[in-house]
Protein backbone atom coordinates (compact mmCIF):
# COMPACT_ATOMS: atom_id res chain seq x y z
CA UNK A 1 0.00 0.00 0.00
CA UNK A 2 2.58 2.47 1.18
CA UNK A 3 4.96 1.68 -1.86
CA UNK A 4 1.93 2.67 -4.19
CA UNK A 5 2.70 5.60 -6.30
CA UNK A 6 -0.20 8.36 -4.87
CA UNK A 7 -0.66 9.02 -8.60
CA UNK A 8 -2.77 6.30 -8.91
CA UNK A 9 -6.19 6.41 -9.24
CA UNK A 10 -7.01 10.08 -8.60
CA UNK A 11 -10.64 9.90 -9.98
CA UNK A 12 -11.69 7.89 -6.42
CA UNK A 13 -11.45 10.55 -3.99
CA UNK A 14 -10.41 10.02 -0.55
CA UNK A 15 -13.11 10.16 2.25
CA UNK A 16 -11.83 13.09 4.06
CA UNK A 17 -11.14 12.87 7.58
CA UNK A 18 -14.40 14.53 8.57
CA UNK A 19 -16.45 12.31 6.81
CA UNK A 20 -14.40 9.64 8.00
CA UNK A 21 -15.50 10.48 11.50
CA UNK A 22 -19.35 10.85 11.18
CA UNK A 23 -18.94 7.69 9.23
CA UNK A 24 -17.65 5.82 12.42
CA UNK A 25 -20.27 8.12 14.97
CA UNK A 26 -23.11 6.69 13.44
CA UNK A 27 -21.38 3.18 13.92
CA UNK A 28 -20.85 3.88 16.80
CA UNK A 29 -24.87 4.77 17.27
CA UNK A 30 -26.34 1.59 14.92
CA UNK A 31 -24.46 -0.96 17.80
CA UNK A 32 -25.45 0.86 20.84
CA UNK A 33 -29.04 1.13 19.37
CA UNK A 34 -29.19 -2.46 18.21
CA UNK A 35 -27.51 -3.66 21.96
CA UNK A 36 -30.21 -1.79 23.42
CA UNK A 37 -33.05 -3.41 21.43
CA UNK A 38 -31.84 -6.75 21.79
CA UNK A 39 -31.70 -6.24 26.11
CA UNK A 40 -35.45 -4.63 26.18
CA UNK A 41 -36.53 -7.60 23.98
CA UNK A 42 -34.94 -10.29 25.45
CA UNK A 43 -34.85 -9.51 29.11
CA UNK A 44 -37.45 -10.30 31.72
CA UNK A 45 -38.24 -7.35 33.36
CA UNK A 46 -41.28 -8.65 34.80
CA UNK A 47 -38.62 -11.47 36.45
CA UNK A 48 -35.85 -8.92 37.54
CA UNK A 49 -37.82 -6.57 39.00
CA UNK A 50 -39.59 -9.43 41.30
CA UNK A 51 -35.86 -10.60 41.96
CA UNK A 52 -33.45 -7.22 42.16
CA UNK A 53 -36.62 -4.62 42.86
CA UNK A 54 -39.20 -5.97 45.33
CA UNK A 55 -40.69 -3.07 46.88
CA UNK A 56 -42.25 -4.96 49.98
CA UNK A 57 -38.55 -7.16 50.42
CA UNK A 58 -36.94 -3.65 49.65
CA UNK A 59 -39.19 -2.30 52.87
CA UNK A 60 -38.27 -4.84 55.07
CA UNK A 61 -34.62 -3.76 54.71
CA UNK A 62 -35.69 -0.71 56.75
CA UNK A 63 -34.74 0.63 59.08
CA UNK A 64 -31.69 -1.17 60.23
CA UNK A 65 -30.18 -0.66 56.98
CA UNK A 66 -29.78 2.84 58.12
CA UNK A 67 -29.54 2.60 62.36
CA UNK A 68 -27.54 -0.80 61.92
CA UNK A 69 -25.64 -1.98 58.75
CA UNK A 70 -24.79 1.65 57.34
CA UNK A 71 -24.15 2.58 61.01
CA UNK A 72 -21.55 -0.34 61.41
CA UNK A 73 -20.27 -0.09 57.92
CA UNK A 74 -19.25 3.30 58.70
CA UNK A 75 -17.24 2.57 61.99
CA UNK A 76 -15.54 0.04 59.88
CA UNK A 77 -14.16 2.15 57.84
CA UNK A 78 -13.70 5.17 59.64
CA UNK A 79 -11.98 3.06 62.46
CA UNK A 80 -9.93 1.16 59.97
CA UNK A 81 -9.37 4.86 58.23
CA UNK A 82 -8.36 5.99 61.72
CA UNK A 83 -5.53 3.07 61.94
CA UNK A 84 -4.24 3.53 58.13
CA UNK A 85 -4.20 7.02 58.75
CA UNK A 86 -1.44 6.95 62.12
CA UNK A 87 0.08 3.60 61.21
CA UNK A 88 0.50 4.72 57.56
CA UNK A 89 2.38 7.96 58.30
CA UNK A 90 4.62 6.10 60.90
CA UNK A 91 5.69 3.40 57.94
CA UNK A 92 5.82 6.44 55.39
CA UNK A 93 8.53 8.29 57.94
CA UNK A 94 9.78 4.78 58.61
CA UNK A 95 10.37 4.31 54.87
CA UNK A 96 12.23 7.33 54.26
CA UNK A 97 14.17 7.18 57.20
CA UNK A 98 18.22 7.37 57.55
CA UNK A 99 18.09 4.20 59.71
CA UNK A 100 18.30 1.48 57.19
CA UNK A 101 16.53 -1.52 59.12
CA UNK A 102 13.47 1.04 59.87
CA UNK A 103 13.72 1.30 56.02
CA UNK A 104 13.66 -2.60 55.17
CA UNK A 105 11.05 -3.37 57.56
CA UNK A 106 8.41 -0.48 56.37
CA UNK A 107 9.03 -2.14 52.58
CA UNK A 108 8.52 -5.49 54.07
CA UNK A 109 5.21 -4.45 55.36
CA UNK A 110 4.11 -2.60 52.47
CA UNK A 111 4.98 -5.35 50.01
CA UNK A 112 3.48 -7.71 51.87
CA UNK A 113 0.16 -5.83 52.85
CA UNK A 114 -0.06 -4.54 49.29
CA UNK A 115 0.63 -8.05 47.68
CA UNK A 116 -1.63 -9.95 49.46
CA UNK A 117 -5.95 -9.96 48.93
CA UNK A 118 -7.48 -8.36 51.56
CA UNK A 119 -10.32 -11.12 52.04
CA UNK A 120 -7.09 -13.27 52.91
CA UNK A 121 -6.36 -10.77 55.68
CA UNK A 122 -9.85 -11.15 56.90
CA UNK A 123 -9.47 -14.99 56.97
CA UNK A 124 -5.99 -14.99 58.83
CA UNK A 125 -7.78 -12.87 61.29
CA UNK A 126 -10.47 -15.43 62.48
CA UNK A 127 -7.35 -17.94 62.99
CA UNK A 128 -5.63 -15.70 65.29
CA UNK A 129 -7.09 -16.63 68.75
CA UNK A 130 -5.79 -19.93 67.48
CA UNK A 131 -2.68 -18.79 66.91
CA UNK A 132 -1.87 -16.73 69.66
CA UNK A 133 -3.61 -18.33 72.57
CA UNK A 134 -4.95 -16.04 74.97
CA UNK A 135 -5.13 -13.08 72.59
CA UNK A 136 -8.21 -11.44 72.00
CA UNK A 137 -8.21 -8.49 69.77
CA UNK A 138 -10.17 -5.63 71.72
CA UNK A 139 -14.12 -4.55 70.98
CA UNK A 140 -14.98 -8.12 69.28
CA UNK A 141 -15.97 -8.07 65.78
CA UNK A 142 -15.17 -4.24 65.80
CA UNK A 143 -11.91 -4.87 66.57
CA UNK A 144 -11.14 -7.48 63.93
CA UNK A 145 -12.81 -5.58 61.27
CA UNK A 146 -10.78 -2.40 61.98
CA UNK A 147 -7.59 -4.43 62.50
CA UNK A 148 -8.36 -5.85 59.30
CA UNK A 149 -9.23 -2.66 57.29
CA UNK A 150 -6.35 -1.14 58.72
CA UNK A 151 -3.44 -3.79 57.91
CA UNK A 152 -4.37 -3.08 54.35
CA UNK A 153 -5.23 0.27 54.47
CA UNK A 154 -1.70 1.63 56.15
CA UNK A 155 0.47 -0.57 53.28
CA UNK A 156 -1.67 1.79 51.26
CA UNK A 157 -1.76 4.69 53.22
CA UNK A 158 2.01 4.50 53.44
CA UNK A 159 2.92 5.21 49.42
CA UNK A 160 -0.07 8.13 49.11
CA UNK A 161 2.06 9.54 52.25
CA UNK A 162 5.70 8.85 51.12
CA UNK A 163 4.61 10.34 48.00
CA UNK A 164 3.31 13.48 49.51
CA UNK A 165 6.39 13.70 51.56
CA UNK A 166 8.44 13.15 49.10
CA UNK A 167 6.87 16.35 46.76
CA UNK A 168 7.50 18.71 49.49
CA UNK A 169 10.81 20.66 48.45
CA UNK A 170 14.13 20.05 50.07
CA UNK A 171 14.14 23.60 50.81
CA UNK A 172 11.40 23.54 52.96
CA UNK A 173 13.88 21.46 55.30
CA UNK A 174 16.49 23.34 55.19
CA UNK A 175 14.95 26.63 55.68
CA UNK A 176 13.68 25.36 58.78
CA UNK A 177 17.28 24.07 59.43
CA UNK A 178 18.47 27.21 58.96
CA UNK A 179 15.99 28.94 61.33
CA UNK A 180 17.68 26.35 64.02
CA UNK A 181 14.56 23.96 64.11
CA UNK A 182 16.01 20.13 64.74
CA UNK A 183 15.42 17.50 61.95
CA UNK A 184 12.60 16.12 63.85
CA UNK A 185 10.94 19.59 64.83
CA UNK A 186 11.47 20.59 60.81
CA UNK A 187 9.10 17.80 60.05
CA UNK A 188 6.81 17.95 62.26
CA UNK A 189 6.50 22.03 61.82
CA UNK A 190 6.86 22.40 57.83
CA UNK A 191 7.09 19.21 56.30
CA UNK A 192 4.57 16.71 57.23
CA UNK A 193 1.75 19.41 57.66
CA UNK A 194 2.71 20.35 53.64
CA UNK A 195 2.28 16.38 52.67
CA UNK A 196 -0.68 15.89 54.61
CA UNK A 197 -2.13 18.51 52.92
CA UNK A 198 -0.83 17.69 49.47
CA UNK A 199 -2.30 13.70 50.14
CA UNK A 200 -5.94 14.68 51.29
CA UNK A 201 -7.59 13.93 47.79
CA UNK A 202 -5.71 10.79 47.53
CA UNK A 203 -6.86 9.96 51.24
CA UNK A 204 -9.93 10.48 50.31
CA UNK A 205 -9.95 7.60 47.61
CA UNK A 206 -8.24 5.59 50.23
CA UNK A 207 -11.18 6.30 52.37
CA UNK A 208 -13.53 5.12 49.81
CA UNK A 209 -11.57 1.90 49.03
CA UNK A 210 -11.80 1.21 52.83
CA UNK A 211 -15.57 1.61 52.95
CA UNK A 212 -15.99 -0.78 50.29
CA UNK A 213 -13.34 -3.23 51.77
CA UNK A 214 -15.49 -3.15 55.32
CA UNK A 215 -17.81 -6.01 53.16
CA UNK A 216 -15.19 -8.34 54.06
CA UNK A 217 -16.12 -8.27 56.90
CA UNK A 218 -18.63 -10.39 56.16
CA UNK A 219 -16.18 -13.05 56.32
CA UNK A 220 -15.45 -12.72 60.26
CA UNK A 221 -18.87 -14.46 60.63
CA UNK A 222 -20.09 -11.81 61.99
CA UNK A 223 -23.39 -11.67 63.32
CA UNK A 224 -26.73 -9.15 65.24
CA UNK A 225 -25.38 -6.00 65.97
CA UNK A 226 -22.12 -6.26 64.21
CA UNK A 227 -23.55 -6.72 60.57
CA UNK A 228 -22.75 -4.34 58.37
CA UNK A 229 -23.95 -3.25 54.55
CA UNK A 230 -23.19 -6.40 52.55
CA UNK A 231 -23.72 -8.85 55.24
CA UNK A 232 -26.66 -7.39 56.45
CA UNK A 233 -27.92 -7.46 52.63
CA UNK A 234 -26.87 -10.98 51.84
CA UNK A 235 -28.66 -12.43 55.36
CA UNK A 236 -31.87 -10.49 53.97
CA UNK A 237 -31.62 -11.39 50.56
CA UNK A 238 -31.00 -15.33 52.05
CA UNK A 239 -34.59 -14.65 53.86
CA UNK A 240 -36.79 -13.72 51.07
CA UNK A 241 -34.96 -15.62 48.76
CA UNK A 242 -34.80 -12.34 47.05
CA UNK A 243 -31.55 -10.24 45.60
CA UNK A 244 -33.61 -6.71 46.43
CA UNK A 245 -31.66 -6.17 49.69
CA UNK A 246 -28.45 -6.62 48.14
CA UNK A 247 -29.22 -4.00 45.50
CA UNK A 248 -30.71 -1.53 48.57
CA UNK A 249 -27.57 -2.53 50.04
CA UNK A 250 -25.45 -1.49 46.95
CA UNK A 251 -27.37 2.01 46.87
CA UNK A 252 -26.78 2.70 50.30
CA UNK A 253 -22.91 2.32 49.66
CA UNK A 254 -23.18 4.35 46.81
CA UNK A 255 -25.09 7.06 48.70
CA UNK A 256 -21.72 7.54 50.63
CA UNK A 257 -19.09 6.90 47.82
CA UNK A 258 -20.12 9.20 45.11
CA UNK A 259 -20.11 12.09 47.41
CA UNK A 260 -17.13 11.33 48.56
CA UNK A 261 -15.50 10.82 44.73
CA UNK A 262 -16.97 14.32 44.12
CA UNK A 263 -15.51 15.48 47.10
CA UNK A 264 -11.96 14.25 46.10
CA UNK A 265 -12.23 15.26 42.64
CA UNK A 266 -12.83 18.58 43.72
CA UNK A 267 -10.10 18.90 46.04
CA UNK A 268 -7.27 17.72 43.64
CA UNK A 269 -8.88 20.88 41.27
CA UNK A 270 -8.34 23.15 44.54
CA UNK A 271 -5.41 22.21 45.07
CA UNK A 272 -4.38 22.68 41.70
CA UNK A 273 -5.32 26.34 41.83
CA UNK A 274 -3.47 26.85 44.67
CA UNK A 275 -0.53 25.98 44.24
CA UNK B 1 39.52 39.87 67.50
CA UNK B 2 37.68 36.52 66.47
CA UNK B 3 36.11 36.37 63.20
CA UNK B 4 32.81 36.56 62.18
CA UNK B 5 33.20 33.44 59.66
CA UNK B 6 36.52 31.50 58.93
CA UNK B 7 37.23 29.08 56.31
CA UNK B 8 39.96 27.12 56.50
CA UNK B 9 41.20 24.79 53.97
CA UNK B 10 37.74 24.51 52.90
CA UNK B 11 36.93 21.39 50.54
CA UNK B 12 33.87 19.97 49.42
CA UNK B 13 33.12 17.01 46.99
CA UNK B 14 30.39 15.74 45.99
CA UNK B 15 30.96 12.13 44.95
CA UNK B 16 34.02 12.93 42.51
CA UNK B 17 33.51 16.32 41.85
CA UNK B 18 35.55 18.48 43.79
CA UNK B 19 33.58 21.63 44.04
CA UNK B 20 35.81 23.82 46.78
CA UNK B 21 39.45 23.06 46.35
CA UNK B 22 40.70 24.33 49.43
CA UNK B 23 38.86 28.30 50.59
CA UNK B 24 40.45 30.31 53.18
CA UNK B 25 38.38 32.99 53.93
CA UNK B 26 37.36 35.58 56.66
CA UNK B 27 34.70 37.67 57.40
CA UNK B 28 34.88 40.57 59.98
CA UNK B 29 32.12 41.54 62.33
CA UNK B 30 30.18 44.17 61.00
CA UNK B 31 31.43 42.98 57.13
CA UNK B 32 29.69 42.80 53.81
CA UNK B 33 31.34 40.68 51.52
CA UNK B 34 30.32 39.73 48.35
CA UNK B 35 31.03 36.12 46.95
CA UNK B 36 30.74 36.65 42.73
CA UNK B 37 31.80 34.03 39.55
CA UNK B 38 30.60 32.37 37.54
CA UNK B 39 27.87 29.38 37.88
CA UNK B 40 29.29 26.21 39.05
CA UNK B 41 32.54 27.97 40.57
CA UNK B 42 31.26 26.55 44.10
CA UNK B 43 30.30 30.07 45.98
CA UNK B 44 26.64 29.07 46.60
CA UNK B 45 28.24 25.72 48.68
CA UNK B 46 31.10 27.81 50.20
CA UNK B 47 27.79 29.58 51.64
CA UNK B 48 26.00 26.21 52.34
CA UNK B 49 28.78 25.25 54.58
CA UNK B 50 29.08 28.22 56.58
CA UNK B 51 25.86 26.61 58.42
CA UNK B 52 26.61 23.24 57.62
CA UNK B 53 23.78 22.92 55.10
CA UNK B 54 26.54 21.20 53.44
CA UNK B 55 29.27 18.97 55.29
CA UNK B 56 32.42 20.13 54.21
CA UNK B 57 34.70 17.44 53.05
CA UNK B 58 37.80 18.26 54.51
CA UNK B 59 38.97 21.94 56.67
CA UNK B 60 37.15 24.08 59.27
CA UNK B 61 34.78 26.47 59.63
CA UNK B 62 34.43 28.72 62.89
CA UNK B 63 31.57 30.90 63.30
CA UNK B 64 32.24 33.74 65.96
CA UNK B 65 34.72 31.34 66.95
CA UNK B 66 33.23 28.41 67.46
CA UNK B 67 33.92 25.48 65.48
CA UNK B 68 30.62 24.92 63.27
CA UNK B 69 32.83 21.67 61.87
CA UNK B 70 32.96 20.10 65.29
CA UNK B 71 31.40 16.71 65.61
CA UNK B 72 30.41 17.70 69.03
CA UNK B 73 28.96 21.15 68.61
CA UNK B 74 25.26 21.46 68.59
CA UNK B 75 24.79 23.00 64.97
CA UNK B 76 20.77 23.85 65.69
CA UNK B 77 21.67 26.31 68.35
CA UNK B 78 24.85 27.37 66.30
CA UNK B 79 22.44 28.48 63.37
CA UNK B 80 19.88 30.46 65.20
CA UNK B 81 22.54 33.19 65.03
CA UNK B 82 23.30 32.62 61.26
CA UNK B 83 20.43 33.64 59.20
CA UNK B 84 19.81 32.74 55.98
CA UNK B 85 18.07 33.80 52.52
CA UNK B 86 17.50 31.52 49.71
CA UNK B 87 17.81 32.03 45.81
CA UNK B 88 13.85 30.78 46.21
CA UNK B 89 13.08 31.93 48.85
CA UNK B 90 11.91 29.13 50.62
CA UNK B 91 9.08 30.65 52.91
CA UNK B 92 6.66 27.95 54.10
CA UNK B 93 3.73 28.13 52.04
CA UNK B 94 1.01 26.42 54.74
CA UNK B 95 1.54 29.51 56.77
CA UNK B 96 0.87 32.86 56.88
CA UNK B 97 3.54 35.49 56.33
CA UNK B 98 3.35 36.79 59.73
CA UNK B 99 3.23 32.56 60.80
CA UNK B 100 6.19 32.41 58.89
CA UNK B 101 7.85 35.07 61.17
CA UNK B 102 6.79 33.89 64.23
CA UNK B 103 7.21 29.87 64.24
CA UNK B 104 10.81 29.56 64.70
CA UNK B 105 10.46 32.41 67.51
CA UNK B 106 7.87 30.29 68.88
CA UNK B 107 9.36 26.99 68.37
CA UNK B 108 13.06 27.32 68.77
CA UNK B 109 13.66 30.38 70.67
CA UNK B 110 10.45 29.71 72.45
CA UNK B 111 8.98 33.45 72.80
CA UNK B 112 5.56 33.73 73.69
CA UNK B 113 2.85 33.79 71.15
CA UNK B 114 2.52 37.88 71.88
CA UNK B 115 5.79 38.69 71.87
CA UNK B 116 6.69 36.26 68.85
CA UNK B 117 4.11 38.67 66.98
CA UNK B 118 5.18 41.42 67.65
CA UNK B 119 8.84 40.97 66.95
CA UNK B 120 7.76 39.11 63.63
CA UNK B 121 5.27 42.57 62.88
CA UNK B 122 8.34 45.02 63.41
CA UNK B 123 10.58 42.83 61.14
CA UNK B 124 7.60 42.76 58.06
CA UNK B 125 7.54 46.29 58.56
CA UNK B 126 11.39 46.98 58.61
CA UNK B 127 11.35 45.06 55.43
CA UNK B 128 8.71 46.87 53.82
CA UNK B 129 5.40 43.75 53.85
CA UNK B 130 3.69 45.04 56.65
CA UNK B 131 0.67 45.04 55.30
CA UNK B 132 1.16 41.22 54.01
CA UNK B 133 1.43 39.64 57.13
CA UNK B 134 -2.46 37.29 57.10
CA UNK B 135 -1.30 36.76 53.21
CA UNK B 136 -0.27 33.13 52.40
CA UNK B 137 3.22 33.38 50.49
CA UNK B 138 1.60 32.13 46.71
CA UNK B 139 -0.33 35.48 47.18
CA UNK B 140 3.27 37.52 47.37
CA UNK B 141 4.88 38.45 44.69
CA UNK B 142 8.65 37.18 44.55
CA UNK B 143 9.74 40.40 46.10
CA UNK B 144 7.60 40.61 48.44
CA UNK B 145 8.09 36.69 49.32
CA UNK B 146 12.04 37.37 49.58
CA UNK B 147 11.31 40.54 51.91
CA UNK B 148 9.59 38.31 54.22
CA UNK B 149 11.94 35.67 53.88
CA UNK B 150 14.49 38.06 55.63
CA UNK B 151 12.23 39.42 58.42
CA UNK B 152 12.16 35.66 58.92
CA UNK B 153 15.94 35.12 59.17
CA UNK B 154 15.92 38.33 60.95
CA UNK B 155 13.14 37.65 63.91
CA UNK B 156 15.94 35.03 65.23
CA UNK B 157 18.21 38.69 66.06
CA UNK B 158 20.81 36.66 64.18
CA UNK B 159 24.53 37.53 64.52
CA UNK B 160 25.27 37.49 60.62
CA UNK B 161 23.08 36.74 57.52
CA UNK B 162 23.96 34.68 54.45
CA UNK B 163 22.42 35.47 51.28
CA UNK B 164 22.12 32.65 48.35
CA UNK B 165 21.39 34.72 45.39
CA UNK B 166 18.42 36.07 46.96
CA UNK B 167 17.44 38.25 43.52
CA UNK B 168 18.13 35.76 41.08
CA UNK B 169 14.81 34.29 41.19
CA UNK B 170 13.07 37.55 41.13
CA UNK B 171 11.48 39.23 37.89
CA UNK B 172 13.84 42.39 37.33
CA UNK B 173 11.48 45.15 38.43
CA UNK B 174 11.18 43.51 41.71
CA UNK B 175 14.78 43.50 42.69
CA UNK B 176 15.21 46.88 43.52
CA UNK B 177 13.31 46.23 46.50
CA UNK B 178 14.99 43.23 48.13
CA UNK B 179 18.44 45.66 47.35
CA UNK B 180 16.93 48.09 49.46
CA UNK B 181 16.40 45.97 52.27
CA UNK B 182 19.86 44.64 52.14
CA UNK B 183 21.44 47.61 51.54
CA UNK B 184 19.62 48.96 54.42
CA UNK B 185 21.00 46.15 56.83
CA UNK B 186 24.62 46.79 55.97
CA UNK B 187 23.99 50.46 57.11
CA UNK B 188 23.17 49.17 60.15
CA UNK B 189 26.08 46.76 60.70
CA UNK B 190 24.65 43.75 60.21
CA UNK B 191 27.65 40.89 59.23
CA UNK B 192 26.68 39.82 55.77
CA UNK B 193 27.89 36.96 53.52
CA UNK B 194 26.16 37.25 50.22
CA UNK B 195 26.14 35.29 46.67
CA UNK B 196 25.38 37.24 44.31
CA UNK B 197 24.86 38.58 40.53
CA UNK B 198 24.16 42.46 40.96
CA UNK B 199 27.92 44.06 40.67
CA UNK B 200 26.10 47.41 41.35
CA UNK B 201 25.03 46.21 44.68
CA UNK B 202 28.32 44.36 45.40
CA UNK B 203 30.28 47.49 44.36
CA UNK B 204 28.11 50.08 46.40
CA UNK B 205 27.63 48.07 49.34
CA UNK B 206 30.45 45.50 50.06
CA UNK B 207 33.33 46.16 52.04
CA UNK B 208 34.80 43.56 50.13
CA UNK B 209 34.33 41.57 47.11
CA UNK B 210 35.23 37.50 46.36
CA UNK B 211 35.55 36.06 42.96
CA UNK B 212 35.69 32.77 42.67
CA UNK B 213 35.94 30.58 39.89
CA UNK B 214 36.74 26.94 39.90
CA UNK B 215 36.77 25.88 43.58
CA UNK B 216 39.14 28.61 44.92
CA UNK B 217 39.05 32.14 45.72
CA UNK B 218 40.80 33.78 43.00
CA UNK B 219 40.62 37.43 43.69
CA UNK B 220 39.97 39.28 46.96
CA UNK B 221 39.60 42.98 48.14
CA UNK B 222 38.25 46.00 48.14
CA UNK B 223 34.82 46.18 45.59
CA UNK B 224 36.51 49.54 43.64
CA UNK B 225 39.55 46.95 42.79
CA UNK B 226 38.43 43.51 41.99
CA UNK B 227 35.24 45.49 40.21
CA UNK B 228 36.39 48.38 38.86
CA UNK B 229 40.38 47.00 38.26
CA UNK B 230 40.71 43.53 39.02
CA UNK B 231 44.44 41.62 38.68
CA UNK B 232 43.63 38.59 37.68
CA UNK B 233 42.74 37.57 34.30
CA UNK B 234 39.75 35.36 35.27
CA UNK B 235 38.26 38.16 37.01
CA UNK B 236 38.34 40.37 34.05
CA UNK B 237 36.86 37.51 31.70
CA UNK B 238 34.17 37.37 34.27
CA UNK B 239 33.45 40.82 34.59
CA UNK B 240 33.52 41.58 30.99
CA UNK B 241 30.94 38.77 30.37
CA UNK B 242 28.62 40.02 32.92
CA UNK B 243 29.18 43.53 32.20
CA UNK B 244 28.85 43.24 28.52
CA UNK B 245 26.80 40.52 27.66
CA UNK B 246 26.22 41.00 24.33
CA UNK B 247 29.62 41.45 23.18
Amino acid sequence: MADQPKTAEPARARLSPRKKQQISRGIQYVVLIVALVAVVLYADWGSLAQNFAKPEVAGAALPELFTVALRNTIIYAVGGFIFSFVAGLVLALMRLSQVRPYRWIAIVYIEIFRGLPALLIFLLIVFLPLALPGFEVPFGTYGQGILGLGLVGSAYQAEVFRAGLQAVPKGQTEAARSLGMSATRAQVTVVIPQAVRMVIPPTTNQFVALLKDSSLVLFLGVSGEYVELAKFGNDLASEHANATPIMVAGLTYLLVTIPLGYLASRLEGRKGRNR
Amino acid sequence: MTHAIELRDLHKHFGRNEVLKGIDLAVEPGQVVCVIGPSGSGKSTLLRCVNLLEQPTRGKVFVSGVEVTDPDVDIDAIRRHIGMVFQQFNLFPHMTALQNVMIAQQRVLKRGRREAEVVARENLDKVGVGAKCDALPGQLSGGQQQRVAIARALAMNPDLMLFDEPTSALDPELVGDVLTVMRKLAEEGMTMLVVTHEMGFAREVADRVVFMDGGVVVEDGEPAQVIGDPRQERTRAFLHRVLHPEE
